[in-house]
């Protein structure tokens, strides 16, 4: 909430001509109303040779919550973006940007009647931001000033001294040095006190992008971070709606235990993937270097050779009715969609958001009747059993089983295999004997903050061989990706098969000789009528296959 | 088939025509247009019964004569007659179901909701039916041949009616027997609601005559009779294998003769009649030793037998419908129904179409998906001990294996059983495994939680789950929660006091004490609030216990599990079982010190507690959120501060400016110093205190309504045998809310302990679970928080005049409603603990009470 500029002068140039850029007088104290609070310019030193410019931004943190309506509903848009405690009174955050580029509009514009010369000249700068929110840390914040011309000194602040295993908050003390024109200086912060930003807190009007894209004109599109900086403010945009739309349920469970909602909900952000596809860059990087021609021949992200190999199998199988339980974002399912043998595709995930997405991403509203006719999308749960999973050819868990814990892994083993009961269940997991061969992966890690496991090979057989035994099924396994002559394959599959079943052949049945004479009581339909019961359906189709 | 459609042709102009009809049942009227069927129909049925093709081709078409409207009609009857019989109530269709056709679809539905078809064929001439259509304006066009066209199909179909599958046949010809028909409607043979007994269910004897004359004795029987006039039920299988068959015979079916017993069949009994009828059956499972058994008796009593067999009833509801006795067990939607399926399913159960390693078939474990009401007991399956499961029992405890002869006394729920004297029998595999309902860790059913769902409690009516928090309960349980069977209670919200008017307070003891003293709670314990992180503690005495009451299996490689503690949400406190278990070690020791298991005649303890400090669970949220501000606060002020001070120095007007930020820094740091308060370091367990402050439930009781000081006497003691400073007291004053010196000593006592730094108070009525006078539930308790605690809440500036006036316009009602409502699911839940029900049950009160956690509620409150 709070920043210095800085400049220094001759007699012939004097530090104060700062004002005139500023279209601020020194000798006053001036305030200006935003829609967050009161912004206050002041000058603790304006000479000749020194001149410091502050800004000042009051922000008011009662109406900054009760922005939004609905009584005793936690006022605004969202429970949990509405914290009283919140760091926007405080920190260098995206409202000072939006005050600075309020107070300061026409020399953001570079306009300056009094000395037009000047506003088109670089002056000497140095800029103080005291508690600027940096995510993404020192590193970044040189990365996007330096190469803008900025001398930057960054320092960490610490969470609470008290607390030094604590570490450093994700606030740095920010001076920026430089001969710039002080317009360009006023837009580098525009932009990028927002970006460096952790925006959880704030929301920010649609057309607010375009004031900010309007703010890089000149120097953004050739930013070596440029991807990044724009990036940020479309994620950014995109994770508010999200938050505000789809999860408020999850944010106040979350609050409930004093914990945040990230933590509760992490199906669609696979950062096994991203460690993965940072890992296949690795690789794409080296086999550039040595073999400097092929660089263009990408290796296939683990996650697709992942869901080739299911559907593989599935098409192996001959399974057209299918399962995909825990099918997260719905890349499997729509892979599926492509193969007209599978007839009947069900995705079912925990994560209503992960199937809000999927349903995004498949288009499913706007897909035609008969192909939408393929696809069921359910909230479901492996914790429980569900008899609308029943009577399926195959069962697919593609890493799935490792993001439950090891206590409540039989209630999912018998939930698929004893209570939905398809005839071919396919099962991916990590070989946690790989994982050193991921060269980002720490030692001792696992892939993903969510695997409450990871399994070597050994493990991994141990379990699907007792859970077949157990359950009637048979089982085989197969590698996914590279297999590695030492630490075998990135991915295990295993493939069960439901035994041929001796079925009984009209099952256990009354002769019609049970007629008694007892009027109401005496079945006159004495064979027992065709039961529909998933078991039999199940039979039915495992011997057809 | 007893009504014969021959008897009341003769009978024509004679005394009245009783048409029996029984009371669930598809009533399917037969005749042509104009023949009466719907002025029969309204006379005999009410009008809610009846449902008529013509009304429902007016639905759909608008006009009850369009023919071309039919298809569409009769979809909509068969729907709305379904879903009466799904009810289990008597449905009557009119429409004139002169082809075969239209009768089968008939037959069918009733099929498939197991009630008996019957047919009432209203035979009336030609003459009469066209001189009715004529008088009617909408049918004065009906062709003549349309008419004949009905006779004749109906005369065709007259022979076959009973062989296309009605059960009853009543055929009345001409209009005077039409006229002159009653209707008389009969219960069903298993419908005994009326009969409340008391009840001695028996389990399977399989000719042990010994052991059931021993059983029936210590019953209190005494050659048959009970002295109190109680009534023994038999749930079949008293043939075959053992050594006296004829001797058991002979005591039912005298008990059952003389009124003083009720038999259903097994499948023995039903093989031994077919034998016994002359039909080949093979001689296996013991029918053999039966047949050579009754060798040795007479002819006659031979006869009495096949009698009694086939007078046997499928299965028996009894007690208002709070019992059901069948012999293979019986799942809910066919209670009280009556088809060839049901009593399939009553005699032999159900199976899975797949055999086990022993060539026998496998059962389907309906009684796994049971959710109904009523108790069903049964036998069929030797288990080896009769145990409750989803509120069915199986009694069959193989007698005639070695086992026992069981009992079960209704209503008392209280099993008697007698040791067999020997093995009578070798069983085909051993007894001791696949109980029905065994575990292998069957989880429960989502159907259970999922969707929109109503929750019957006994504190507060039916309470509503709204579908999109069902699903953020489901997600966070299936993520997160530790085993349903280990988290039978999730503790419920709690409103704060209302807002406080007193200069520089948001909240204040005073708005408390008055609320209760308004709802006629005279006196209250203030107890001091714990800033931690709430905790849930479920301890048993060992691991045994834990195993057989809550069926706790310890993951592979583990010690066994003695319990659980979990956080509102039910997640597991520690990720590491060994930490876990070596707090519930903790705890143990201390009860057992103390002596409560004994006192309180268990062998575990629920607890509600708070786990401190805050830093250990919350550390995420205190480094993202809390210390976050802390720091940006404390690096922004110096700098800000002194660019206010050099600008005043140079003479620019910054006067209230500056006077406001430093009250602002001075804000920021009160708020860093109030959240330091609740963090302090912790290694392992070193520095974590655990503070109960209520005994929820213990074996067969709820300490719900425990009234506080007791329950508080009781955890001090536990706190006093403590050795391991794990434990910490929750300190209390008692106060009347009638007491002006009373209640400023209450004042006092909190001023001076959040003036301290402490969090703030409960304050809770000592008689713990109250009514008002209108008979409404009383908050169980409101928290009063302290004025710098608050500043974690309402941020650190919340206590600025101008902010605070803000702030005081807070709305209290739904976070007061939520709050009762999820009390009375957990109470809900406690309860169904105590009382041994189903799980489902009790998961069901406990997913509730998250689901609603995930309602809209201004968070801060």
């Amino acid at each position: 909430m709070f920043l210095t500029i800085n400049t220094t002068g001759t007699p012939e140039r004097p530090a104060t001509d700062l004002g005139f850029l500023l279209h601020k007088h020194p000798d006053n104290v001036q305030a200006f109303s935003t829609s967050y609070g009161t912004a206050h310019v002041l000058y603790p030193e304006a000479s000749v040779w020194r001149c410091t410019a502050a800004l000042l931004l009051e922000v008011d943190p009662v109406a900054l919550v009760r922005r939004g309506k609905g009584k005793g509903r936690g006022g605004a848009p969202d429970a949990a973006l509405a914290q009283y405690v919140n760091d926007r009174p405080y920190a260098a955050s995206s409202l000072l940007a939006v005050a600075l580029s309020r107070v300061f509009s026409s020399a953001m514009k570079g306009r300056c009647a009094a000395r037009p010369e000047r506003a088109g000249q670089p002056l000497p700068l140095r800029i103080e931001v005291p508690a600027l929110p940096a995510r993404g840390g020192s590193e970044l914040v040189r990365a996007l000033f330096e190469p803008l011309g900025w001398t930057v000194t960054v320092d960490a602040v610490p969470l609470d001294e008290r607390f030094p295993e604590w570490g450093d908050s994700r606030y740095v003390r920010l001076v920026l040095e430089g001969e710039l024109r002080l317009a360009d200086a006023l837009r580098h912060l525009y932009v990028l006190l927002p970006v460096l930003d952790d925006a959880k807190h704030y929301w920010v009007a649609s057309d607010e992008v375009d004031k900010l894209l309007r703010a890089g004109d000149g120097w953004l599109a050739e930013h070596p971070e440029q991807r990044l900086i724009t990036s940020r403010y479309l994620s950014r945009r995109w994770s508010l709606t999200r938050a505000a739309m789809e999860r408020l349920e999850l944010v106040r469970l979350a609050e409930t235990d004093d914990s945040e909602v990230e933590e509760i909900d992490n199906a669609v952000e696979e950062i096994d993937d991203a460690v993965e596809a940072s890992a296949a860059d690795a690789v794409d990087k080296s086999t550039a270097a040595s073999d400097d021609a092929e660089g263009s021949d990408r290796p296939v992200p683990l996650a697709v050779q992942r869901r080739q190999a299911i559907l593989e199998a599935l098409r192996e199988a001959g399974a057209s009715r299918v399962l995909d339980l825990g099918c997260g974002q719905g890349q499997l399912v729509q892979e599926m969609l492509k193969d007209s043998r599978f007839r009947e595709i069900v995705g079912v995930d925990v994560s209503m958001r992960a199937l809000t997405t999927a349903a995004r991403r498949l288009k499913l509203e706007r897909m035609g009747e008969r192909q939408a006719e393929r696809v069921t999308l359910l909230q479901g749960s492996l914790a429980y059993t569900d008899t609308r999973l029943k009577g399926y050819d195959a069962a697919v868990l593609c890493e799935v089983v490792e993001h439950v814990d090891l206590a409540r892994l039989p209630a999912l083993e018998y939930a698929v295999f004893g209570s939905a009961r398809p005839g071919t269940v396919l099962v991916t997991t990590p070989n946690a004997e790989y994982n050193v061969r991921w060269e980002t992966l720490p030692a001792g890690h696992v892939r993903h903050g969510d695997h409450r496991f990871e399994w070597t090979r050994e493990e991994f057989r141990g379990w699907a061989g007792r859970v077949a035994e157990r359950h009637g099924y048979e089982v085989e396994f197969a590698p996914v990706g590279p297999d590695d002559p030492e630490v075998g394959p990135p991915t295990q599959m295993a493939t069960f098969r439901l035994k041929t079943l001796k079925t009984l052949k009209s099952s256990k049945t009354l002769k019609s000789s049970t007629t008694s004479e007892t009027g109401a009581e005496s079945p006159k339909n004495t064979a027992r009528p065709a039961e529909d019961t998933p078991q039999d359906a199940d039979a039915k189709e495992a011997n057809a296959a | 088939m007893t009504h014969q459609n021959e008897q009341g042709t003769g009978a024509a102009g004679g005394g009245p025509r009783i048409l029996g009809v029984t009371d669930l049942s598809l009533v399917v009227l037969v005749g042509a247009s104009g023949s009466g069927k719907s002025t029969f129909a309204r006379r005999h049925f009410r009008p809610t019964e009846i449902i008529s093709s013509d009304f429902c081709r007016g639905l759909v078409a608008d006009d009850e004569n369009d023919q071309s409207a039919s298809k569409d009609a009769f979809d909509v009857l068969h729907y709305i007659a379904g879903k009466r019989l799904a009810a289990g109530r008597l449905t009557v269709v009119d429409a004139t179901s002169v082809q075969q056709e239209s009768r089968k679809q008939l037959i069918q539905l009733a099929r498939q909701y197991d009630v008996l078809p019957i047919a009432i064929v209203l035979d009336v001439p030609e003459e009469v039916c066209a001189e009715r259509n004529a008088a009617r304006a909408d049918r004065a066009g009906m062709p003549r041949r349309v008419i004949q066209r009905h006779i004749r199909e109906l005369r065709r179909s007259l022979r076959h009616l009973e062989r296309e599958g009605f059960r009853k046949v009543y055929i009345l010809r001409g209009v005077e027997q039409v006229e002159a028909a009653q209707v008389v409607r009969e219960r069903r043979f298993n419908d005994l609601t009326h009969l409340t007994g008391p009840f001695d269910v028996i389990g399977d004897v399989h000719g042990c005559s010994s052991e059931l004359e021993a059983l029936l004795g210590k019953l209190g029987y005494v050659d048959g009779v009970h002295p109190e006039g109680r009534t023994a039920v038999f749930v079949g299988d008293l043939v075959d294998r053992g050594p006296d068959t004829p001797g058991v015979l002979r005591r039912v079916m005298s008990m059952t003769a003389s009124g003083n017993a009720l038999c259903v069949p097994g499948n023995h009994e039903n093989k031994l009649g077919r034998w016994l009828k002359g039909r080949k059956v093979q001689h296996t499972h013991g029918l053999a030793e039966t047949i050579e058994q009754l060798e040795g008796e007479s002819e006659e009593f031979r006869q009495q037998v096949a009698e009694f067999i086939d007078g046997l009833v499928s299965h028996y509801v009894l007690d208002g419908a709070r019992l059901v006795v069948s012999h293979a067990g019986l799942p809910e939607k066919y209670h009280g129904r009556t088809s060839g399926r049901v009593r399939s399913h009553a005699l032999y159960g159900d199976t899975t179409g797949e055999t086990d390693e022993f060539g026998l078939p496998v059962r389907y474990p309906w009684a796994e998906d049971y959710r109904g009401r009523a108790a069903v007991v049964y036998g069929h399956t030797p288990v080896p001990t009769a145990t409750w499961l989803n509120n069915t029992i199986c009694l069959d405890t193989g007698v005639v294996f070695g086992g026992k002869l069981t009992a079960l006394r209704w209503p008392e729920r209280e099993l008697v059983d007698v040791p067999a004297e020997k093995v009578w029998y070798e069983p085909a595999k051993p007894l001791a495994t696949e109980a029905p309902g065994g575990h292998e860790g069957r989880p429960l059913d989502l159907a259970d939680v999922h969707g929109r769902r109503v929750v019957e409690t006994r504190y507060a009516g039916r309470v509503s789950v709204r579908e999109e928090n069902a699903a953020a309960a489901l997600e966070v349980v299936s993520r997160f929660a530790v085993d349903p069977r280990l988290m039978p209670y999730l503790p419920p919200t709690m409103a704060p006091t209302a807002t406080s008017r007193v200069d520089g307070y948001l909240e204040h003891p005073a708005e408390a004490f008055a609320q209760y003293a308004a709802d006629g709670v005279g006196r209250v314990v203030c107890e001091e609030k714990h800033m931690g992180s709430r905790a849930v503690a479920l301890v048993c005495r060992d691991a045994d216990v834990a195993r057989e009451r809550f069926g706790a299996t310890a993951a592979t490689g583990e010690t066994g599990v003695t319990g659980s503690l979990y956080t509102r949400t039910g997640r597991p406190f520690f990720d590491d079982a060994a930490v876990t278990e070596e707090i519930l070690g903790r705890l143990r020791t201390a009860v057992t010190q103390a002596g409560l298991w004994e006192e309180l005649e268990t062998d575990w303890l629920l607890l509600d507690a708070e786990l401190m400090p805050w830093s250990l669970k919350a550390s995420g949220l205190l480094r993202t959120q809390y210390a976050a501000v802390g720091a940006a606060s404390g690096a922004v002020f110096p700098d800000a501060l002194a660019v206010l001070e050099a600008a005043a120095a140079r003479g620019a007007e910054v006067g209230d400016l500056l006077a406001r930020q430093r009250e602002r820094a001075a804000d920021a740091a009160a708020f860093t110093d109030a959240y330091r308060r609740y963090c302090w370091r912790t290694d392992g367990l070193e520095g974590v205190r655990l503070a109960p402050f209520q005994i929820l439930a213990v074996q067969g009781r709820s300490l719900a309504a425990l009234p506080h000081d007791e329950q508080l006497a009781l955890i001090d003691r536990m706190v006093e045998h403590d050795g391991s400073g794990l434990l910490g007291a929750t300190r209390r004053l008692f106060v009347d809310t009638g007491d002006p010196a009373s209640l400023q000593a209450g004042t006092d006592w909190w001023l001076e302990m959040t003036g301290r730094g402490g969090e703030g108070m409960v304050v809770k009525p000592v008689e713990a679970l109250v009514r008002d006078g209108q008979g409404r539930l009383v908050q169980p308790g409101v928290k009063c928080r302290g004025r710098e605690y608050l500043r974690i809440i309402y941020g650190p500036e919340y206590t600025r005049p101008d902010n605070l006036e803000r702030l005081r316009s807070r709305f209290l009602g739904h976070k007061r409603s939520l709050a009762l409502r999820e009390y009375a699911l957990g109470l809900e839940a406690l309860d169904r603990l105590a009382a041994g029900e189903p799980l489902w049950r009790v998961h069901e009160a406990v997913f509730a009470v998250l689901a609603l956690e995930s309602e809209p509620v201004d968070p801060r409150l």
